[in-house]
């Protein structure tokens, strides 16, 4: 099932990318299409990270256990739109000025929480690998719950960066999301403790 | 001057003709460009003249597109998205439209927009817009000093701030409907900064009357303040003794003051002031001190602390 589904996975992720290309194409970015791009590429980063996390609680609850086998597209997707989204802050935004780079992460909140969370997604997309897999063996999966900082931390940066604006439906939308999904883990974890702590 | 309304398309000066503007622009010939702009505006055309920025003699200012003007729009009264203005502000009915001159002043009452416009001399002045959010644009704007109004509604000697509001009607403005910001959206300004010669209320721009998401059909203009104090779309002018609360004072009073002028050394709390994008360029600008308008406005805000008062 995970084989036949990969290619639509495929079109899916890449869909927004496309858009973005078409929309360029016919000159349709806005008047600002730098901000129009980060804005973007930002939403789907934080639209696909919430996939992938949402890939364990789907399987408890539907039983389907290939949909495993599509969670590292999504996030290697959903890391691929945060780096896009971090290139373009860098290099065009700011054309690469460190100075001011360097101000900002250090100056304001909501860059550092952008940047934290592209840095705890980075090892994962490392080690995305089934050479990784093998050779970090059962620290793999710790290391890979390093998506339960990153995803709360990229919600963090959205809310921040738009709570000034009073325009914060959206960031609180993924914040809940995120919570919803991290929270959906509990049972699984108490249940595999209690099953644990009988044998 | 006829009235607004009658002026013939034909006599509307076409947008190529301000595109050329340009060019003066970028020769730098002040004098020719006086001859196209009265005097109080030639001032403020000239290419920049930050002598610490090599990049001035290349990277003179040259309008925005009428597009892009029309379609980048910060007015939450339609939206809070830029697109939504251009998308949502049809509805807003501009005519029939009058103005509540309130407070201290000789001549209070309600004034037809008609009435407000007879007597007044249109000028079309090109003037930088910086936001608070780091973009900026140019922007050929038509209008009248609000100084000449100040005078004529005689304000009584008490009278030491002005506030403005902007139209509160969900229906017209469906924005309103949620309440991001405490409507009716106010602004203020000190009576001085008010009569000052850049402030302009402004009944169009690239000489056709104000598209509605731009403000119509009267819109403050004031070239040295970030942008959200160039209150759109107002209905009631107030002269008054104490400073004014403005509506983004009231939102979030730590990350925006009452008199906002344009200034690269305070920061805003998430950002840098330091820097702009210029709509249509790639390469940030370096922002200019009130705007790059401070050889007219400095001397307004001399002895303060503009740290403390931002």
């Amino acid at each position: 099932m995970a084989t036949r589904l990969k290619p639509v996975v495929w079109g899916l992720c890449l869909s927004p990318l496309a858009t973005l290309a078409g929309r360029g194409y016919l000159g349709r970015l806005t008047a600002n299409p730098i901000e129009y791009l980060t804005h973007q590429t930002g939403f789907w980063a934080l639209v696909l990270l919430c996939a992938t996390l949402a890939i364990t609680p789907l399987r408890r609850l539907t039983g389907w256990s290939w949909l495993v086998r599509l969670r590292r597209l999504l996030g290697l997707f959903a890391f691929g739109y945060a780096a896009l989204h971090f290139t373009i802050w860098l290099a065009i935004d700011r054309g690469f000025a460190w100075d001011d780079i360097l101000a900002d992460l250090v100056k304001r909140p909501f860059i550092t929480a952008g940047f934290a969370a592209l840095l705890l997604l980075l090892p994962l997309a490392i080690t995305s690998t089934r050479g990784w897999v093998r050779r970090l063996g059962r620290h793999w999966l710790w290391l890979h719950r390093l998506i339960y900082l990153a995803a709360p931390a990229a919600a963090l940066h959205f809310f921040w960066k738009r709570s000034s604006k009073l325009d914060v439906f959206e960031p609180v939308l993924f914040a809940a999301l995120i919570a919803l999904l991290l929270a959906a883990r509990i049972p699984g974890w108490l249940h595999h403790r209690a099953a644990a702590t009988r044998s | 001057m006829p009235p607004y309304d009658d002026i013939p398309a034909a006599e509307i000066t076409p947008e190529s003709l301000y595109l050329d503007r340009r060019r003066f622009l970028r020769l730098g010939a002040a004098g020719a460009l006086g001859a196209l702009l009265p005097a109080a505006a030639a001032g403020c055309e000239q290419p920049r003249r930050n002598a610490a920025d090599p990049d001035a003699q290349e990277r003179p200012d040259r309008p925005t597109s009428y597009e892009d003007i029309t379609s980048y729009n910060n007015f939450y009264e339609f939206g809070l998205d830029k697109g939504d203005p251009a998308r949502n502000a049809r509805t807003l009915r501009p005519r029939p439209w009058s103005v509540a001159i309130e407070g201290l002043v000789a001549k209070p009452g309600v004034y037809g927009l008609e009435d407000i416009l007879r007597g007044v001399t249109m000028e079309d002045r090109i003037y930088r817009l910086r936001c608070v959010e780091a973009w900026s644009m140019v922007i050929p704007w038509r209008g009248f000093p609000l100084a000449d109004l100040v005078r004529r509604v005689e304000p009584l000697p008490g009278a030491k701030f002005v506030e403005f509001q902007t139209l509160y009607d969900p229906e017209q403005m469906p924005g309103q409907r949620s309440r991001t910001l405490d409507w009716p959206y106010v602004e203020g300004l000190r009576l001085d900064e008010a009569r000052h010669p850049l402030t302009l209320l402004a009944t169009g721009l690239y000489g056709r009357d104000l598209p509605n998401q731009n403000g119509a059909p009267l819109r403050l203009v004031v070239p040295w303040k970030y942008g959200f104090k160039s209150i759109k779309s107002i209905v009631r002018i107030r002269f008054v003794e104490r400073q004014p609360v403005s509506s983004w004072e009231r939102a979030n009073p730590g990350e925006y003051g009452f008199y906002s002028n344009v200034n690269p050394d305070v920061d805003h709390p998430r950002w840098s002031q330091k820097n702009e994008r210029r709509i249509g360029e790639l390469r940030r600008r370096d922002t200019l001190m009130f705007n790059g308008y401070g050889d007219q406005v400095a001397q307004l805000y001399r002895g303060m602390d503009l740290r403390r008062y931002f």
